[in-house]
């Protein structure tokens, strides 16, 4: 029976949806849960704004000619797919969603350690966005997200100074959030919650927030110096002026590499949440999993050369960055592996969001394995700029990130809304979205091997089957992202009530009423046992 | 139309050699890939709940196992990451008696010359079975000069050169590709490489069609223009030195290093002669050439210095 009940109407109206009502309670509260709705909203529009895009350039595509739209649109449509996708969307997606609704609850903490600054960090991310938007109204930008001087900086006519001020603006608002997340993991974890007894989404948390704050500045500055040679012509990249372009690379790289972590850690801290869950088992390897997560966040900075083995870099160099790009493969490995190992001998159990976990970790394998491809020097000379390089990162941002996002908003839902969700669509679409994914990003590696390269508006006939296959992935693909819309907002009014812990899952998050309440714990819990002691002594735990 | 390859045409020495390394790849990632999936799949099918397996014996540590899937995963990859690392410095590092062709990359187009004087547009002619090595240099933004049939490409930079050779050995035609993103036309930066058996390639080179004047013959012509030589003489003394044998030598420089004088080290001195003076000589005397010369003028002016002959002790 759970406390509410006692307390009758009372402790209903508590819970944080309904602790205020209006718009301005919810645009000026600082209660971490509302944040991360707000974050909800934001991010789901930006992501069907740039998934928009996508399928624009995929439907461009169907034909090696141009026909839909010209040659300028169609790089302006590629790089705001890119900058939206990773700057407003996957970058801030998991952590300012499910990393503020759940950090502060399953360390039994009553909120973040600055509540304001998480406010701030909203509207920071918006402002932002305003100036992305703004671009794109008046024109857009063609210069690929990557932003390569002297291209961005001299040569393109298009929107570069808003879309990179608007950039420049939201790392603050990631920075913000993981200032927040790591203050708060190391000074308000409950009771006798130590670092070795946090759920590992804590830990991904964790190594996320000091990837974001480490890495964050180096893009920040890099921005501002391409603002200073683009607006007032002083020379830093461009040799016309006596730059030098590939300096550029080497700093837009110390960031966007481990800025790949930041966009996939995360979403292997949501994976051993679920994976460990649904089988009734004790993550495999604990304290393995904690190390490969520190150890990729540590090695993704050591990484950044790999994107520059055909940039005129050394050849000694490209052997460092490759060496050390391989040594970043066995942590990833070592993850694979333990997850798959959690599962033996458990007891499994074929709810959705178990079904977003086992997508990821097959789709991540092998946009982890597609990596060494490319880490490897001489075949990179091959492969570099090619579709297999699209390939290879969909499968990770993809089929890795956003199934583990999508397998995290479905695992939390009841939790985060009270309301539980109609399983046979979730399931359906779960399976819509791992056929559609496939078929959209497996014929892009067959294209990159042949030798297509990337952003190409026209293509050499023989591509063209390849490409007509990708484009009808994309729209199953596509489908697959638009039914979870329906059935999570039909939810809200029409579905059960989830009740305090649906999933029997262990976890402080699953002992406080769904939704929380504002303070999120009636008392702050002690903390005396491990966590994910789903079987003792060969009983599951249910 | 509906032809699809799924393979790439092999037209170099070194394509079978990345294609070695690529298919070890795919094995290499079809193994582990199968290990997870029957994995999953496995535990997917018997340990469902609710199944009459056996749980006995359920771990949730293992050192042994830990270490075996961490430094298993790791000598591969270090196998992988060495083999590569050879192939690479093959692919870099070409051979002395490489045939040398000038590339200018502008958008949208790439811009050709051989040393013999013939020019060419968006078209490469080469001779299989030679060693043809690249230099290349952009007049705006990067591009990367990318030939799939041969598994080669290099980013061609402005302000520097940049190289990169390869060895054809099946004649025909391939395609060139832009592969680092320049801009509106990008993908319209493309050509073809045409591979020649070598008599077909010295037809072509001397042919009635193609009425180039020796890069090295323009270049003279821009040295007596510019004034070149009013300072680069035998008997200018500290005003400059004589150029005459200095490809390929040793440099003293006034900063106390030693330079090889290569192509990249010529373009330099022309187009910032500060940058590394050589000893003896003032850094203020010469003027920057920067404004004044085309790309294609300072690689004439490159062979023409090289025609001066070489040093005895350079390689």
């Amino acid at each position: 029976m759970s406390h509410s009940m006692h307390h009758g109407v009372l402790d209903v109206d508590n819970d944080y949806i309904h602790a205020g009502y209006g718009l301005k309670s919810w645009l000026l509260t600082t209660d971490h849960k509302r944040i991360a709705i707000l974050y909800l909203i934001s991010i789901t529009i930006f992501f069907f704004v740039g998934g928009f895009f996508a399928f624009l350039l995929r439907l461009e595509l169907m034909t090696p000619q141009g026909d839909i739209v010209t040659a300028e649109t169609y790089n302006k449509l590629f790089t705001m797919h890119g900058v939206v996708m990773i700057f407003f969307f996957l970058i801030p997606s998991i952590p300012a969603v499910l990393g503020n609704f759940l950090v502060p609850l399953m360390i039994g903490a009553k909120d973040l350690a600055f509540p304001k600054l998480n406010l701030m960090s909203w509207y920071v991310y918006n402002i932002g966005g305003i100036f992305a938007l703004y671009a794109l109204v008046n024109g857009g930008v063609d210069t690929g997200w990557t932003f390569y001087t002297p291209y961005s900086s001299t040569y393109s006519l298009s929107n570069v100074v808003p879309v990179v001020i608007g950039a420049f603006i939201l790392g603050f608002s990631s920075i913000l959030t993981a200032i927040n997340f790591i203050a708060t993991i190391h000074k308000m974890r409950a009771p006798g919650l130590t670092w070795f007894k946090l759920p590992l989404f804590i830990w991904s948390q964790y190594a996320t927030s000091v990837i974001i704050v480490l890495a964050t500045p180096v893009i920040a500055i890099t921005l501002a110096l391409l603002l200073f040679e683009r607006v007032m012509g002083v020379g830093i990249f461009d040799p016309a002026l006596g730059g030098d372009p590939i300096l550029f690379q080497h700093l837009f790289w110390f960031y966007s590499h481990p800025a790949v972590y930041i966009m996939i850690i995360p979403s292997m801290g949501v994976v051993s949440e679920i994976v460990s869950c649904f089988s009734r088992k004790k993550i495999f390897g604990y304290k393995f999993m904690t190390f490969a997560i520190m150890a990729i966040a540590v090695f993704g900075f050591l990484v950044w050369g790999h994107h520059m083995f055909i940039s005129g870099q050394s050849v000694y160099a490209g052997f460092v960055f490759s060496a050390l790009s391989f040594a970043v493969a066995i942590p990833s490995a070592i993850k694979v592996f333990n997850w798959t190992a959690t599962l033996y001998k458990g007891h499994i159990e074929f709810r959705t969001p178990i079904l977003y976990a086992f997508g990821f970790i097959g789709l991540f394998t092998i946009g982890g394995l597609t990596g060494l491809f490319l880490a490897s020097l001489a075949t990179d000379v091959h492969l570099t700029d090619t579709y297999i390089v699209y390939a290879h990162f969909h499968y990770i941002m993809v089929g890795g990130a956003v199934m583990g996002y999508l397998g995290g908003i479905h695992f939390w839902w009841p939790k985060m809304t009270g309301r539980m969700y109609n399983e046979a669509w979730a399931k359906f679409s779960a399976l819509i979205l791992f056929v559609g994914f496939n078929l959209t990003f497996f014929p892009q590696f067959v294209l990159g091997y042949v030798g297509m390269p990337r952003r190409y508006y026209v293509y050499p006939d023989e591509f063209q089957v390849l490409n007509v296959l990708s484009t009808a992935g994309a729209t199953i693909l596509g489908l697959g992202y638009i039914i979870p819309m329906v059935y999570l907002l039909w939810s809200l009014r029409h579905e059960k009530s989830a009740g305090t812990n649906p999933w029997n899952a262990t976890g402080l998050e699953w002992t406080t009423q769904s939704p929380p309440i504002t303070h999120n714990f009636e008392q702050i819990p002690i903390v005396s046992g491990e966590p994910y002691v789903y079987h003792e002594e060969g009983k599951v735990v249910a | 139309m509906w032809s699809f390859p799924l393979l790439p045409e092999s037209a170099s020495t070194i394509a079978d050699k990345v294609d070695a390394l690529f298919y070890f790849l795919v094995a290499v990632s079809l193994f582990f890939s199968l290990i997870i999936v029957i994995g999953l799949a496995f535990s997917a099918v018997r340990y469902r709940r609710g199944s009459a397996a056996t749980r006995k014996g359920a771990l949730d540590d293992h050192l042994p196992l830990e270490l075996a899937w961490s430094l298993i995963p790791l000598a591969i990859a270090l196998f992988i990451f060495g083999w590569s690392a050879k192939l690479y410095f093959e692919m870099r590092v070409p051979p002395a008696n490489a045939m040398e062709v000038y590339v200018v990359g502008k958008q949208w187009m790439w811009k050709i010359q051989h040393p013999e004087g013939n020019r060419e547009i968006n078209q490469l002619h080469i001779p299989v079975g030679t060693p043809v090595k690249l230099i290349m240099t952009s007049q705006d933004v990067i591009h990367s000069f990318y030939i799939p049939a041969f598994r080669v490409k290099a980013d061609v930079l402005p302000g520097r050169y940049t190289t990169q050779w390869f060895e054809a050995n099946k004649p025909g035609e391939y395609h060139l590709f832009c592969a680092e993103y320049c801009g509106t036309s990008h993908s319209g930066m493309i050509g073809k490489i045409v591979a020649m058996e070598p008599a077909d390639y010295e037809r072509w080179l001397t042919g009635e069609s193609q009425l180039g004047v020796a890069m090295s013959s323009d270049g003279k012509e821009v040295f007596e223009r510019y004034g070149c030589r009013t300072c680069h003489r035998q008997d200018t003394g500290p005003r400059g030195p004589a150029l005459d044998g200095l490809w390929g030598r040793k440099v003293s420089l006034a900063n106390g290093e030693t330079i090889v004088a290569d192509q990249e080290y010529i373009r330099e001195s022309i187009l910032n002669p500060g940058a590394k003076t050589v000893a003896g000589y003032s850094a203020m005397l010469m003027p920057t050439y920067r404004n004044q010369l085309t790309h294609e003028q300072v690689n004439h002016l490159i062979e023409y210095l090289r025609s001066l002959g070489s040093a005895q002790n350079s390689k």
